[in-house]
């Protein structure tokens, strides 16, 4: 049978935003939320491109003018903020917010107004780093600002503080989006999704949530140590009153190492699923993957010295530090032994995100190594804060993260939108951005070698640098070019893109169950799940029937077994969050000029979470009147 | 719309109940997620504390005095004995009773307001100024934290004390009382190794 | 590109033709422990690249036959592959975890011996040294560090104001200066000549302009080197030196010391053997009449930033002062 047609106007008639801006503002829907997330962070991504852009300009011939030390420094803490903070981890998890319902067939998020609220108080720390670059109040420490060099003594001003808070407020956006995750994941699965049952891609969501959880609160506590050092004279990081500059390095390496892991980790789970439907054929060692994402996401939290490996330690510490962080190359290179035994064994398909499959792989390996080299405590001393470093971090951020997610982007564009992108412009921009790529970043293991340090804004003549460097720029100006193809090619095939349906590639997953582009209630029924793989089930799709129409409701189910528990209301749209995120923000802005800001603004927090989560029931003397 | 594919349906959920309690309900483990965070960020301060502790010659260090017990035992005695009253909260939500919700919210929202009566005089006891040294400023960092976790909860519990008494009190509401009871519980429970910290940790070395 | 890329890296590699910069060129026993490490660990890497990408290529390109069929491989059999691929990975990083033990071990084989001991203190933007002679007398200079040839000389790290990073890939690893810690390093320099170290930590504007000269000479040398720049400076020969020298005791002195006379500031680099260093600023500028007068002049200009500031002069004065800096060997 096909589904019953009347249903859908009820869903509609539930589901529905108001029109216009009220129901921009107030809306709940993840597709919606998590599609302002991917733009705003492909915005940013171009403005950190265009940044790195003119830092290589700078760099492309020995004791160059086009920039002044400020302006670089500026520069380069900018682009680094950017790219980690606002670009990097939200765009994973938008990817999370806008696909985990898809794929679990529910109708929205465990806590769709958090989900709002993640996204403006993300917003927030946006507008505060470029709203104050364009202040001329600019971060320039780099993205890690290691007190002393961040504490009052030797930045007056405020633009540490700028640096700190936007932490501060992409952080709490990032822990609420990963409880909101993790939640959904647990317990929203379609009745028959087991644990055991469960795609790659949540598995890989669900660890990367959990490490957020156990590691971002480090980041929260050492920022706000800094500011208090900065702002009412605590002493935790001065050394004339006790503190240890090495306090800051500890905790900000206990978020920072596994922040890297909390990138890649939904990398994989793209890669996972990309992989399995462009090799036609059910991921081969679907267990042995999700063990190595768990073995990651545990040594990931062992590993945050191997960043302070210069800062003259004890040797026994750095001997552990070695082999627990070698031993990571243990389960990555088995996630890669299995992507390459499925294409093997399968019968792959080249279209642009398999293609970005490759590109991934053949780069990102390139990174691990490195990686593997900079984790020896001994030979790190040569290589780390050089150019060596840079190179190594862009291979595994840009090749291990951003190449699936481009793949991601062009697996997952129909379903957003209901058109394909151009198979032709995206193979230009692969070609393009691939080889200028490894064109703009290859030279720099050997500029490292050559001994030229990181965040040095001029070189002098005559150390051997300058041609690797014109190389450099010149791959990175190529690449460049590469991007603005793939986002003409998004632009382009938003309007003009051959129709997809709902199914164009042959998924395995339940996001190719809905229609495409999705509407605001996913899927009429709720889908019942006997497989990894329930789309490439022979026969109709199994589903259920039960869940109101005519009120928002969603299934929750069992953590283990997803059996079916209980029918749970979802919370329709609201102000509440923008009102809360704009108060957070009123407060954090404050709270760098006057601790006092603190107190004072926690009274409409209170009042915003309080409109948020006042229920809608009858008074209490009207029922009691009637009873 | 649902494009081409054929379904089948196999069954029926609207049977099921709209409500559950404990750790079958989907917001109980959204609370988990915040006490995961807020837990960490208690264990990673608790870590900054050892580690300054561990690279300072004396501590507290010399010419700093040591943290006053009277006050700081009060509040940790009261503490612990509102973990009684607030258990008992938990048991009228799951049993589902109103009267008893209504009255135990009330009696939490009170003793909370009390506590914080012992814990303004802990600050005016530390013996440090949080801008004298870093010693000054980790037991103020620990102490100020905990008492974020205490006035969240406090306002928590007068925003539902004040919703069950104007309001008919449903099944939602009760999973609403039961994870604030489980979250004055965590506050409870952090409490006790950040209290050995500050004020028996400097004693002890 | 990316192979041609990596041919001439290995290129480089082997002919060893790094420069004064350079992990890749090494001239004294740290860094030859390293520079080994570092051609196992690219061997040991640039197989397994290799290997991985023969296996990506042939997973894509491999002839299959024509209906998806009997003759496939089972998953049990690719299991056996990721046993084999298991084995494989765990070999080849114990055999890097072994020889990174041994590396380490190498750069720490010095120290349980007595060695010469090096003060150096990173301060924004250059290098306080102070040598400790035979005598147990700390003689200070700036920026320009000497090694004795085949002698271990111990460095000690410190920083002044943030945290530096002591680098000279050519003769060590480096190692972070931090404020309220006391770091070690020991060199072993084996080949005489001039090196170049850089600061490797971020330390503010002029990070970029924080390079420290060595020079690794014969035994002999350094030490009448050394007794050289423990000397006073010597009194200014002639009127105009002379001169220079009436001018430098006022606005220098308040920060920059001349050991024989009455200027004794701590705030800047000790200047008392200035001509007879390298380079100017840290190795902003080579060191040079011009340079000097330049660097005098307009110090913002050459190295925005600085604590150096322009102290307006008369030019017969600062022409003056530069012949009196001149002579200061």
């Amino acid at each position: 049978m096909i589904a019953d047609l009347e249903r859908v106007p009820q869903l509609d008639a539930t589901w529905r935003d108001a029109p216009g801006l009220w129901g921009f503002l107030t809306t709940v829907d993840h597709k919606r939320i998590a599609a302002r997330y991917v733009v705003t962070a492909l915005l940013l991504m171009f403005l950190a491109g265009m940044l790195a852009l003119d830092m290589r300009w700078q760099l492309s011939t020995a004791e160059n003018t086009r920039m002044g030390p400020q302006l670089y420094n500026e520069s380069f803490s900018l682009h680094g903020s950017t790219m980690l903070f606002l670009v990097s981890v939200p765009l994973m998890e938008a990817m999370a917010l806008w696909l985990v319902p898809l794929m679990l067939g529910t109708r929205n998020m465990a806590f769709p107004r958090l989900g709002a609220f993640s996204f403006w108080l993300y917003l927030g720390g946006v507008l505060t780093l470029w709203l104050a670059h364009a202040a001329d109040v600019t971060p320039d420490l780099g993205w890690f600002e290691y007190p002393p060099l961040s504490g009052p003594a030797y930045s007056p001003g405020h633009r540490a503080d700028i640096w700190a808070q936007m932490i501060t407020f992409t952080e709490v956006a990032a822990l609420a989006a990963s409880v909101n995750v993790a939640a959904t994941i647990l317990k929203m699965r379609p009745p028959g999704m087991t644990l055991a049952r469960m795609p790659v891609f949540l598995w890989a969501m669900l660890i990367a949530s959990i490490m957020t959880i156990l590691s971002m609160p480090a980041i929260m506590l050492v920022t706000s140590m800094l500011i208090a050092d900065r702002l009412v004279s605590t002493h935790f990081f001065s050394p004339a009153g006790g503190g240890d500059a090495l306090l800051f390095q500890h905790l900000f390496w206990f978020f920072g190492h596994p922040e890297v892991y909390i990138i890649f980790i939904p990398a994989t789970g793209f890669v996972s699923a990309i992989v399995e439907t462009f090799s036609r054929r059910p991921l081969f060692g679907h267990n042995a993957i999700v063990l190595s994402i768990m073995a990651i996401g545990a040594l990931a939290f062992g590993l945050w010295v191997h960043h302070m490996f210069a800062v003259g330690l004890p040797r026994l510490g750095n001997d552990f530090y070695t082999a627990a962080s070698m031993a990571i190359a243990l389960p990555a290179g088995m996630q890669i032994f299995c992507w390459i035994a499925t294409i093997w064994s399968g019968r792959p398909r080249l279209d642009t995100p398999m293609l970005w499959v490759v590109g991934f792989l053949a780069t990102f390996v390139i990174g691990g190594l490195s990686g593997i080299m900079t984790a020896s405590a001994a030979l790190d001393l040569q290589l780390t804060d050089t150019y060596f470093v840079v190179a190594h971090f862009h291979y595994v951020l840009v090749g291990g993260a951003m190449f699936p997610l481009f793949g991601a982007f062009c697996y997952w564009y129909p379903k957003a939108t209901g058109r394909l992108l151009s198979e032709r412009l995206g193979r230009i921009a692969f070609w393009l951005i691939v080889g200028g790529f490894n064109l703009g970043f290859a030279p720099m293991h050997l500029l490292g070698l050559l001994g030229m340090p990181r965040r040095v804004y001029t070189y002098p003549a005559g150390l051997g640098w300058e041609t690797l460097n014109q190389v450099a720029t010149a791959g990175s100006a190529i690449a460049v070019a590469g991007g603005l193809v793939f986002v003409g090619n998004a632009l382009w095939s938003y309007w003009r893109g051959r129709v997809s349906g709902p199914d164009p590639w042959g998924g395995s997953t339940l996001e190719w169950a809905s229609a495409s582009p999705t509407p605001a209630w996913n899927l009429p029924y709720t889908p019942r799940v006997d497989s990894l793989t329930p789309m490439w089930r022979d026969g109709p799709l199994r589903v259920m029937e039960g869940l109101a129409l005519d009120r928002r409701e969603v299934l929750v189910t069992s953590v283990a077994d997803a059996a079916p528990l209980y029918r749970q209301k979802s919370a329709p749209p609201s102000i509440a969050p923008l009102l809360a995120a704009l108060a957070t923000t009123a407060m954090f802005i404050g709270s760098i000029f006057t601790p006092w800001a603190i107190v004072a603004g926690a009274l409409p927090i209170g009042a915003a979470l309080t409109a948020w989560f006042w229920p809608t029931r009858p008074r209490a003397g009207a029922a009691e009147a009637k009873a | 719309m649902t494009g081409p594919r054929e379904i089948e349906i196999v069954g029926d959920l609207s049977r099921l109940p709209t409500s559950a309690s404990g750790a079958r309900h989907l917001v109980w483990w959204g609370n988990i997620g915040f006490m995961l965070i807020e837990g960490t960020g208690f264990a990673l301060a608790a870590a900054a504390y050892l580690y300054l502790m561990t690279q300072a010659p004396a501590w507290p260090p010399r010419g700093d005095a040591l943290p006053g017990l009277l006050w700081s035992g009060l509040f940790t005695a009261g503490l612990l004995l509102s973990a009684l009253p607030n258990l008992w909260v938990l048991r009228c939500a799951r049993n589902k009773d109103v009267a008893g919700v209504r009255r135990g919210v009330l009696a939490m929202a009170v003793i909370g307001l009390i506590l914080l009566v012992p814990r303004g005089f802990e600050f005016a006891h530390l013996g440090v100024p949080w801008h004298r040294d870093a010693y000054g400023s980790v037991i103020w960092l620990l102490l100020v934290l905990h008492t974020t976790h205490v006035i969240t909860d406090w306002a928590d519990t007068v925003v539902i004390g004040t919703w069950l008494f104007t309001h008919e009190v449903g099944d939602d509401q009760f999973a609403d009382v039961e994870d604030n009871s489980n979250y004055w519980t965590f506050v409870v429970v952090c409490w006790l190794p950040v209290y050995v910290l500050i004020y028996w940790a400097p004693r002890a070395v | 590109m990316k192979r041609l890329l990596r041919v001439s890296l290995l290129c480089v590699f082997v002919s060893g033709c790094g420069g004064i910069q350079s992990p890749l060129a090494p001239a004294g026993d740290q860094a030859a422990a390293l520079h080994g490490l570092l051609l196992l660990m690219v061997a040991v890497c640039g197989v397994i690249y290799l290997l991985v990408l023969g296996g990506l290529a042939w997973s894509l390109w491999r002839r299959r036959p024509a209906a998806a069929g009997d003759n496939e491989p089972s998953d049990a059999a690719l299991g056996r592959g990721l046993g084999v691929t298991a084995g494989v990975i765990v070999a080849g990083l114990t055999v890097l975890i072994v020889g990174s033990f041994l590396a380490d071990r190498a750069l720490f084989a010095t120290r349980a011996q007595p060695a010469m001991e090096v003060r150096v203190t990173g301060h924004q933007w250059w290098w306080r040294i102070e040598y400790r002679d035979a005598a147990g007398r700390w003689i200070e200079t700036a920026n320009e560090l000497h090694l004795p040839l085949g002698r271990t000389t111990r460095v000690l790290l410190g920083s002044a104001d943030v945290i530096h990073s002591f680098w000279v890939p050519n003769v060590a690893g480096k190692i972070d200066m931090i404020p309220g810690r006391r770091n070690l390093l020991d060199l072993t320099p084996r080949r005489a000549g001039w090196y170049r170290g850089q600061c490797a930590e971020f330390c503010g504007a002029q990070h970029a302009h924080m390079a420290l000269d060595v020079k690794v000479e014969d035994a002999t040398t350094f030490d009448s080197w050394l007794a050289e720049q423990g000397r006073p400076a010597a009194a200014p020969a002639g009127p105009r030196a002379a001169q220079g020298a009436a001018v430098f005791a006022g606005p220098c002195g308040i920060c920059h010391a001349v050991r024989g006379t009455p200027a004794a500031g701590r705030a800047g680099p000790d200047l008392t053997h200035l001509a007879s260093r390298r380079s100017i600023a840290a190795g902003t500028l080579p060191m040079s009449r011009g340079g000097l007068q330049g660097w005098i002049a307009q110090p913002q200009a050459l190295k925005p930033g600085t604590s150096m500031p322009a102290v307006p002069l008369r030019p017969a004065d600062a022409d003056a002062l530069s012949s009196y800096l001149t002579t200061l060997r």
